[in-house]
């Protein structure tokens, strides 16, 4: 009878335990299922990965379409469920979506801003069956929560973190990292533990959507990061088991990339207001890739079928210096989103990589950040006038 | 929403402690929910964005981890049902193991 147990290659799964890399014909199931029920959000953040261009996206799938995305992706193997957005609250059917899922068996979670999550929501949900519920906050402290969200939002979500807690819910808080609050991360921790929060996901800032806009003002310094780890480190041997710390390191200062989504086409699979079905969260904004969309296809089809979901599966598509790397099937040539955005091609290296010939360019990117004050770069926040402004200047760049 | 919430694919660390005191009637902690994935055809321990994947003897121990059992018990419980004997040394690392986990408390 042995007894060790498999760590399998899931959600949030920590353990150096990496799937094998999944062959194009036969892939592995969608163990992740993300749901961006909408992008409206009261919340402005400078650091949001949704497309600068979401103001282009209008029709939301409908109640029944998305109880067949839940359908279809329960049988497809989907065992975690993400209720995202923008935020999720925002839809008054979330209680109807969270039942159904419950009834498919999910583990379901809520990512939300806490903007919304009201009393008798949460006991709705409760009731509905959410097992678990991710609040974000900015920093910890009002002013700057306050600022990098452009809402005056830091009291309520102490109020609503307070409420999960009085509902019994787990929760994650979320704090996403950059040069402006990394120097209060001993604070921050302290809030979550203040706060009752099981887990602490500390997420450095990557570099997509808006954070790409504003990469020189919210790119961190290296004496930052290194501080900020080492505190970290601090508090882990002194709290244990109480809240675990997450601390997802920042890519432009490692050398090695890290894998697109535990592998393109092998584990997420993300859902995007209007249907479009994503391989990561960001790959809208990937040229050439054909997003399918639930409206036309199937999930089973999308996810064994489809164009863009076999295109950067398994090793096949790897250019050099992939091809003849040792380690190529640890980091499968990393991200394909910030190929795009460093070099153009979403086929090449990630230049994260300094195997990379591309590489020179994340550390200009750093060096200028370096170079720069802050109050030299603005912060551009999202909102529905910079999302149309963003579109424009596209545009202008496409004719010009 | 927050950049990186619900991308629960990227590289982390996480901390493991090592001793915990071990619980006289264990059971399961209420973050997570132990459950058969047909598609898996394998139990799972599911927490908050996360997943583990169970072989069948993790599986059948802690199904066992109600909250009645002492770790002897689970043993005799465990040898009764699949009609073998001398698995107490593997049963009670086990408990350990998941203990330190945080699986049972």
């Amino acid at each position: 009878m042995p007894l060790s147990n498999t760590p399998a290659n899931a959600a949030g799964w920590s353990d150096p335990a990496p799937a094998p890399a999944a062959n194009a014909l036969a892939p592995t199931p969608p163990l992740w299922l993300l749901a961006e029920l909408t992008y409206r959000c009261p919340l402005h953040c400078a650091f949001c990965y949704n497309p600068v261009d979401y103001t282009r996206v209008e029709q939301e799938l409908d109640t029944a379409q998305w109880r067949r995305v839940l359908d279809e992706g329960r049988a497809l193997g989907a065992v975690q469920l993400g209720f995202s957005g923008g935020e999720p609250l925002v839809r008054d059917d979330l209680e109807a979506l969270v039942a159904h899922a419950r009834g498919l068996g999910y583990y379901i979670n809520l990512i939300t801003s806490g903007v919304g999550l009201t009393d008798a929501r949460l006991g709705a949900l409760r009731e509905a069956g959410l097992d678990h519920i991710q609040l974000s906050f900015q920093d910890s402290t009002r002013e700057m929560n306050d600022f990098l969200s452009s809402t005056r939002t830091f009291d309520l979500k102490n109020k609503v973190a307070r409420l999960i807690k009085a509902h019994g819910y787990p929760m994650v808080m979320n704090c996403v990292l950059h040069r402006y609050n990394l120097p209060h991360i001993g604070a921050i921790i302290e809030m979550a533990l203040e706060m009752g929060a099981e887990y602490l996901e500390l997420a450095n800032t990557q570099y997509y959507g808006w954070a790409w806009e504003n990469r020189l003002a919210l790119m961190p310094t290296e004496a930052q990061l290194r501080e900020a780890e080492a505190v970290v480190e601090r508090y882990r041997a002194k709290i244990g088991n109480r809240c675990k710390l997450l601390f997802v390191v920042p890519d432009y200062y490692e050398n090695r990339p890290k894998r697109c989504m535990n592998g393109w086409g092998t584990t997420f699979l993300g859902i995007a207001p209007d249907g479009a079905a994503m391989p990561c969260h960001a790959a809208r904004m990937l040229p050439g890739l054909t997003l399918p969309n639930v409206r036309e296809s199937s999930l089973h089809d999308i996810w064994h079928h489809s164009d863009a979901f076999r295109r950067f599966r398994g090793t096949d598509w790897m250019p050099e210096p992939c091809r003849s790397c040792d380690e190529w099937e640890k980091d499968l040539g990393g991200c394909r989103c910030q190929a795009f955005l460093l070099t153009g091609d979403p086929g090449r290296t990630d230049p994260v990589c300094d195997k990379s010939p591309d590489h020179g360019r994340v550390r200009e990117v750093v060096m200028q950040a370096a170079r720069r004050e802050v109050k030299e770069a603005p912060l551009v926040f999202r909102s529905v006038a910079e999302s149309r402004r963003l579109v424009e200047e596209a545009a202008g760049d496409e004719r010009g | 929403m927050s950049q990186d919430a619900s991308n629960p694919m990227t590289n982390e660390t996480s901390s493991e402690t090592s001793h915990v005191a071990l619980p006289e009637l264990p059971r399961l902690n209420r973050l997570y929910r132990l459950q058969w994935e047909e598609v898996q055809k394998a139990w799972v321990l599911l927490y908050p964005e996360g997943m583990v994947k169970l072989n069948d003897s993790a599986a059948a121990i802690l199904q066992r981890c109600d909250g009645t059992r002492t770790a002897d018990a689970l043993v005799d419980d465990l040898q009764a049902a699949y009609g073998v004997t001398g698995i107490a040394p593997e049963v009670h690392a086990f408990v350990q193991h998941a203990c330190e986990r945080g699986w049972l408390v």
